[in-house]
């Protein structure tokens, strides 16, 4: 039993925050955001050359080997800094050809995303599905040795800046039905995509992909044919571990933001920071923190060890229920607890919100989540 | 990150729990599972079985008959009893006054009265609270005067859990100070419950039951070597109590049986003609409890290794305390409702012996008392704000 990162995941977690204090504070980050590209590659490149890309990859390909709970540090680096690179979006995107891939796959791609030269977006939801990993529309048609793919995808997280898609469709079967379901990488300007690009509230771009007569090769198709769903899940858990460990990070910076904010500002001659119903919510938001981090790291332990599909998918759940509800309670209190300054813009803790408004309902909210931690 | 134990706690694990299955007599686990009341001679009985195996007071130095165990045993130990249904420790003896006189005891108050409590020879209760002095512990009023060799103390207790069938009682008392801080001039005693003078009465609970009382002091002669620490430090021994105090209020081992038997009876109870546990409502709200429960066993050990690392903050035992009750009443809570319209059912102990739906009420009505007790959660909260995140009082 050991609860504290180690020294490897504590020294990278160093590097990470000094990259980002000294070249990602609020300033920067918000010209990041406004730019046309929504990203900086000048960043991404030095995600890159500190091996942020490769944690979870094989080192045949550059990368690490480490599970989720590698990542645990970064995540929750960039959850206090509001990262807006397609970290998340691609290191997961990644999951899938390296748990799913031939050899072929994993060199042609694995290599590039190591380096920086790739970024990867999952395109998996369709209109009406919200968060059925198995209520998939689009078809998969096989012709000629390939497939012909044909839907409209929605919310695809970085898709705007994605040079791979990897696409979930349908080669058999209907509805949600769990068997039926194919992945294809898919090249976003393939003939036959269009990617509509949109700001997302927290800053991140987002994509509407359209899928008409697609054509791809049969070295498209990750994994087996019609039996996809089990690896979906499997890298969603992955990624939803990931964004607990990115809601410790932002959690923790709206608390202390809040902590300050409380000591400094005066009313009534007196820190209000000395008023015991402010302190007794502030510590509400402390004990969520912990709380958070203990479902982090189960959630990061879990998906790397546990064999049992179904206990992964439980615990995963506990997890986000936890995450999700406090999630909202922490970043609702931190605008409550800053008054009319928490409104504002100007505050990074705003953005904190935002952000984990999103994180919220990322990958299931609270409701789904509960559902699927009490059918289990 | 590593949740897992290690092969000889889990071993260790397996030892505690296979013994308690040979050692746990079954009539005190079914009064435990069952909500009956305990007698003394039940409290004590499972005291001295423990005294007997070695295992009754495993924070203890060795050389007291404290088991040498890390402070991962000792949670493994706990979590086992209470999933167990072992009787509750009556801690005012071992988890209090014991550790009280090994930190400021003399050798002669350390010889007289620690092998007793380890044995269960005596049972002890607590004189903190008094009528006025809840949460704020400091304006207590009970006197101590000096007169020779001796102290004459007047004055009144409250809330005193077991004071009628204790033995003994330890007490704070005020024995009078120049200072104008209030927690100057406060003395810790130790006090016979046979002597004349003391009165105890009773005051019952809304669930019906007989647990705390009144106590009166009305001249009542203590010998000064019953006092512990200095004359007028008393706050002192009762701030290092307080910590004591707050250990293993997470109870996550009772919590996860009671969780266990929640999910049974609400698969016996029907609604619409289908087992309770499969109303989605029902359900989520059982869910919800069990994801807390979750998330405090893992805050619960992330915290036991802050401690074995030195790297403890000082106020996890408030979160521990705080976030413990809530699951603890939200269990009896939902127990209750899970019975329905029988909630209602109100029979005593000797009814209904194998059914424990006219207990979930009661026990519902009792467990108010957790949020309470052993410092409120609003006095967690105080300190928290004040240890942990510096806000000024």
């Amino acid at each position: 039993m050991k609860f504290d990162y180690d020294d490897e995941q504590r020294l990278l977690a160093d590097s990470v925050r000094r990259l980002l204090a000294r070249d990602y504070d609020f300033d920067a980050r918000k010209r990041i955001v406004a730019s046309e590209r929504g990203f900086s590659t000048t960043v991404w490149k030095m995600f890159a050359d500190l091996g942020l890309l490769g944690l979870g990859l094989s080192p045949d390909y550059g990368g690490f080997g480490g599970g989720a709970r590698a990542c645990m540090s970064v995540m929750e680096a960039f959850g206090d800094a509001l990262v807006v690179e397609p970290y998340l979006a691609t290191v997961m995107t990644a999951q899938f050809i390296a748990r799913g891939g031939t050899p072929a796959q994993k060199t042609l791609i694995l290599g590039d995303v190591v380096t920086g030269e790739r970024v990867l977006a999952f395109a998996q939801t369709e209109a009406g599905a919200r968060y059925n990993l198995a209520d998939v529309s689009t078809r998969a048609r096989a012709i000629g040795g390939g497939y012909v793919i044909d839907g409209e995808k929605i919310a695809v997280v970085h898709g705007p800046c994605a040079e791979l898609l990897v696409v979930s469709a349908r080669t058999a079967g209907e509805g949600a039905h769990p068997k039926g379901i194919s992945v294809f990488v898919v090249d976003a300007r393939a003939p036959g995509v269009t990617v509509r690009s949109a700001r997302t509230i927290d800053g991140l771009r987002t994509a509407d992909v359209s899928l008409v007569d697609v054509h791809v090769g049969a070295e498209a198709l990750v994994g087996p044919e019609g039996a996809a769903l089990p690896l979906i899940e499997e890298v969603v858990d992955y990624a939803t571990a990931l964004v607990c460990a990115e809601a410790v990070g932002a959690i923790a910076y709206a608390n202390a933001a809040t902590l300050d904010y409380i000591k400094a500002r005066r009313q009534f001659g007196v820190p209000i920071g000395t008023f015991q119903a402010l302190q007794h919510r502030m510590v509400d938001m402390t004990i969520s923190h912990e709380q958070v981090k203990s479902m982090a790291g189960l959630a990061c332990a879990t998906v790397d060890t546990e064999r049992d599909a179904a206990k992964r998918r439980r615990l995963v759940s506990a997890a986000k229920v936890k995450v999700a509800d406090a999630a909202r309670h922490v970043s609702q209190e931190s605008i409550q607890l800053h008054g009319g300054m928490g409104m504002s813009d100007e505050l990074k803790v705003s953005h904190t919100f935002r952000r984990l408004a999103v994180i919220a309902q990322l990958f299931g909210d609270a409701n789904h989540h509960l559902e699927r931690f009490a059918s289990t | 990150m590593d949740l897992d134990y290690s092969p000889d706690e889990l071993a260790f694990r397996e030892t505690v729990r296979s013994w308690l299955q040979t050692n746990l007599p079954a009539h005190l686990r079914d009064k435990v599972t069952r909500y009956r009341a305990l007698t003394r001679d039940d409290l004590m009985g499972w005291q001295r079985i423990l005294a007997a195996q070695g295992w009754i007071a495993p924070a203890w130095p060795t050389e007291w008959g404290g088991t040498g165990w890390s402070i991962v045993q000792r949670h493994i130990f706990e979590e086992e009893c209470g999933y167990a249904g072992a009787p509750p420790i009556v801690p005012f003896g071992l988890l209090m006054c014991g550790p009280v006189l090994l930190k400021f005891g003399t050798e002669a108050q350390k010889a007289r009265f620690l092998p007793r409590i380890y044995r269960g020879d005596d049972l002890w209760c607590q004189g903190y609270s008094e009528p006025g002095s809840g949460s704020d512990l400091a304006s207590l009023r009970t006197t101590a005067v000096r007169r020779d060799d001796r102290y004459v103390v007047n004055g009144q207790k409250i809330w005193t859990t077991l004071a009628h069938m204790a033995d003994w009682i330890f007490c704070l008392v005020r024995t009078g100070s120049d200072s104008d801080r209030r927690q100057d001039g406060i003395s810790f005693l130790l006090i016979d419950m046979k002597c004349p003078g003391i009165t105890v009465r009773p005051l019952m609970l809304m669930d019906g039951g007989h647990e705390v009382n009144e106590v009166f002091f009305d001249d009542v002669e203590v010998p000064v070597e019953n006092r512990v620490h200095e004359e007028g430090k008393g706050w002192t021994v009762a701030k290092y109590l307080l910590g004591h105090e707050r250990m293993n209020t997470a109870r996550v081992g009772t919590s996860m049986r009671e969780l266990e038997t929640l999910k049974e009876y609400a698969a016996r109870q029907r609604k619409d003609g289908r087992p309770l546990s499969d109303d989605a409502r029902f359900r989520d709200q059982i869910a919800r409890v069990e994801i807390e429960l979750l998330a405090l066993s893992i805050t619960n050990l992330r915290f036991l290794d802050a401690v074995r690392s030195g790297q403890a903050r000082g106020a996890e035992a408030s979160i521990l305390k705080i976030k413990g009750t809530e699951i603890q009443q939200a269990l009896t809570e939902l127990m209750m409702q899970a019975a329905g319209p029988s909630m209602q059912a109100l029979a005593d102990d000797a009814g209904a012996a194998d059914d424990i739906t006219a207990a979930l009420a009661r026990r519902y009505c009792n467990y108010r008392k957790t949020t309470i007790y052993a410092g409120s959660n609003e006095i967690q909260r105080n300190i928290i704000a004040k240890q942990l995140l510096g806000l000024p009082s």
